[in-house]
């Protein structure tokens, strides 16, 4: 079995965003990228299945300028045995993005693709389930668990009330929670190792995708900000304020 | 023009988070139907019938609809919106675990983008949504003909439970396309109100050390207050408490009356899920933890002698 892996590159998950003054978005200049946290953990769910002999090859994919080739490379340091990138400088958003994917599982036919769950960037939570929709196939969104058997895949999922597991045939599309894995680090001999696996570069075009934005995006601005309040002494303080002042409790 | 709000429910109880998707389509105006999806779910289309300002409950009462699954619902839906007599301008759902889960696909199948998690609505056809975990607001314009829509509960009050008078209208069934199946849920019991509608909310962290610490700590708090209780990422991660605990950009987004942080740091991703809280506790040792540049009061203390002390107090 093919397990494909969308990898996304975004600003790092510690980086403090800035809105930029004129409105259009946020500052990226110079500002330290890496793999979106969710898809460290799609790529380590891949490699696990693959160490389980249940998947034979792991093959990572990113949508996007040409600098997310680092992404492709950390996914393939990780363990990826090769990897796509489907190159473009327009702004991509998740319906082009599962279009793209999908003209590649339609050739590439794996039988699993493991997407994060959310990109910390956009924090829009549908690339999984609009390819799923586009292939047809069932999804398991949310997975904190994944358990590979014929023809389908039980999967424990995170929801609002709780855990929730199901069976899904496959092919299928599977996008990963938190607790799903705890991804491992790349080491300096599989980065070496990683320059040289393939990586092949197409254009949407190619694929062809019309990726034109569906959303235009009419103005970024700063949410209001939040004062620090106060420090207080001790806890008959908090109670007076919380009583009297900011009248919370009764 | 008309919008289709879609209903989150167990097959009994309508959930609260219709009510704000409810609100979020009144703001965008229109005629307001909701379809109740689900097996046996008579009561919920009753209880969607009396929500203040629906024209319509759609109602598709089938077993393959009971467990919610997103490939059966997401067929459903779209199969309603195509049908041109419908003319529906928007769809809409809360952005719950369904809702995040289903929308999706149906805008792919209708190829049409979504927006996800909007807090206010500009127009008809542009919306407000938070990127980079809330540290910025994008004011987005859809140009396609449907608008495909999750709501984010906290951003618009719940509209009221009573006073209308809906139509109720059974709808066909589609097929169950059998592509998955409920094996079994373990859903956190609890008589302490939800997360996402409690007015006080006690939240603890890795600060806590352990789940016994979590428990012994802060449910005598939380009893005290009626509150609800969430986590950190840490705490979950760490087992202290289920998943469903966890708040922040990558779980729960809540705005009670009174949060309290204990033992959390306030990480981006944390204050991403609370920030918007009325008032905002924060309880750590730390003096520097980042906690205290969102908190309205904060006390620099060791929580194991603090909360005991304020639960105590109250
Ligand atoms: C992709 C991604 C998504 C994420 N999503 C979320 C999310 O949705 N929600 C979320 O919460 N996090 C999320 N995180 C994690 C986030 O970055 C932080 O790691 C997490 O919030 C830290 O949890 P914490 O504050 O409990 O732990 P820590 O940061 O370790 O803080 C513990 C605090 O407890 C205090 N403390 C310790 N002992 C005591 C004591 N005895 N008395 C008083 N204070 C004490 C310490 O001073 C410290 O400030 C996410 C991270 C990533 C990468
Ligand atoms: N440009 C992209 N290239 C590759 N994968 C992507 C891209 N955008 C999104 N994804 C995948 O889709 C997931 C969810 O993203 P989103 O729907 O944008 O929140 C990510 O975690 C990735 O796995």
């Amino acid at each position: 079995m093919k397990i494909l892996v969308p990898v996304k590159r975004v600003i790092d998950y510690n980086v403090k965003v800035r809105v930029k003054a004129d409105g259009t978005g946020v500052d990226l200049a110079n500002v330290k990228m890496s793999m979106n946290p969710f898809d460290e953990i799609a790529v380590e769910e891949a490699m696990r299945l693959k160490e389980a002999g249940k998947a034979t090859e792991v093959v990572a994919v990113s949508c996007g300028v040409t600098a997310c080739q680092e992404t492709l490379r950390t996914a393939m340091a990780i363990g990826a045995d090769r990897s796509i990138l489907v190159e473009t400088d327009v702004e991509l958003q998740p319906l082009a993005v599962a279009k793209l994917l999908a003209a590649v599982a339609k050739k590439e036919t794996p039988q699993l693709i493991i997407l994060g769950k959310q990109a910390i960037d956009d924090d829009a939570n549908q690339t999984g389930q609009m390819l799923a929709a586009l292939l047809g196939w069932s999804q398991a969104t949310f997975a904190s668990k994944v358990v590979i058997g014929e023809g389908k895949a039980t999967v424990t999922r995170e929801v609002d009330g709780g855990l929730e597991t199901i069976e899904i045939s496959l092919p299928a599309i599977v996008t990963t929670d938190l607790r799903l894995n705890e991804p491992r680090y790349a080491t300096l001999p599989n980065i070496m190792k990683a320059k040289k696996k393939p990586m092949e570069v197409v254009k949407p075009a190619d694929l062809g995708v019309d990726v034109a934005p569906r959303l235009a995006t009419v103005t970024v601005t700063e949410p209001p900000k939040r004062s620090a309040g106060i420090k207080v002494a001790d806890i008959a303080q908090l109670v007076d304020k919380l009583k009297n002042e900011a009248k919370v409790i009764a | 023009m008309s919008l289709l709000v879609i209903a989150e429910h167990d097959n009994a109880v309508l959930k609260t988070a219709t009510l704000n998707a409810v609100t979020a389509a009144a703001k965008i105006g229109g005629e307001i139907h909701i379809l109740v999806a689900g097996a046996g779910c008579g009561a919920v289309a009753e209880q969607a019938s009396k929500v203040a300002g629906v024209a319509k409950v759609r109602v598709a009462d089938a077993a393959h609809y009971g467990d919610q699954t997103a490939e059966n619902l997401a067929a459903l839906i779209v199969a309603v919106v195509a049908n041109p007599a419908s003319g529906y301008s928007h769809i809409i759902a809360a952005a719950t675990s369904n809702g995040k889960n289903t929308l999706p696909r149906v805008a792919a199948l209708l190829d049409v983008a979504q927006v996800s998690e909007i807090i206010s609505v500009v127009d008809a056809d542009t919306f407000v949504r938070p990127i980079y975990a809330g540290n910025a607001l994008a004011t987005v314009k859809s140009a396609d003909a449907t608008k495909v829509i999750t709501v984010r509960t906290t951003g618009f009050d719940a509209a009221a439970n009573s006073g209308g008078s809906a139509a109720i209208e059974a709808l066909a069934a589609g097929p169950d396309l059998g592509q998955s199946k409920l094996i079994g849920r373990e859903l956190t019991k609890s008589a302490r109100p939800e997360l996402g509608a409690a007015k006080i909310i006690v939240s603890g962290g890795r600060g806590l050390g352990s789940g016994e610490n979590y428990h012994k700590l802060l449910e005598p708090l939380a009893d005290k207050l009626g509150a609800a209780m969430g986590a950190s990422r840490a705490a979950v991660d760490a087992g202290f408490v289920p998943n469903d605990y966890q708040v922040g950009q990558t779980g729960k987004i809540v705005a009670p009356q009174l949060y309290f942080a204990i033992g959390i740091s306030g990480a981006i991703q944390h204050l991403a899920g609370m920030k918007d809280s009325k008032v905002i506790v924060a309880i750590n040792k730390d003096p520097d933890a980042p906690i205290f540049q969102v908190a309205d009061y904060g006390l620099v203390a060791d929580l194991f002698v603090a909360v005991p002390e304020l639960t105590a107090a109250l």
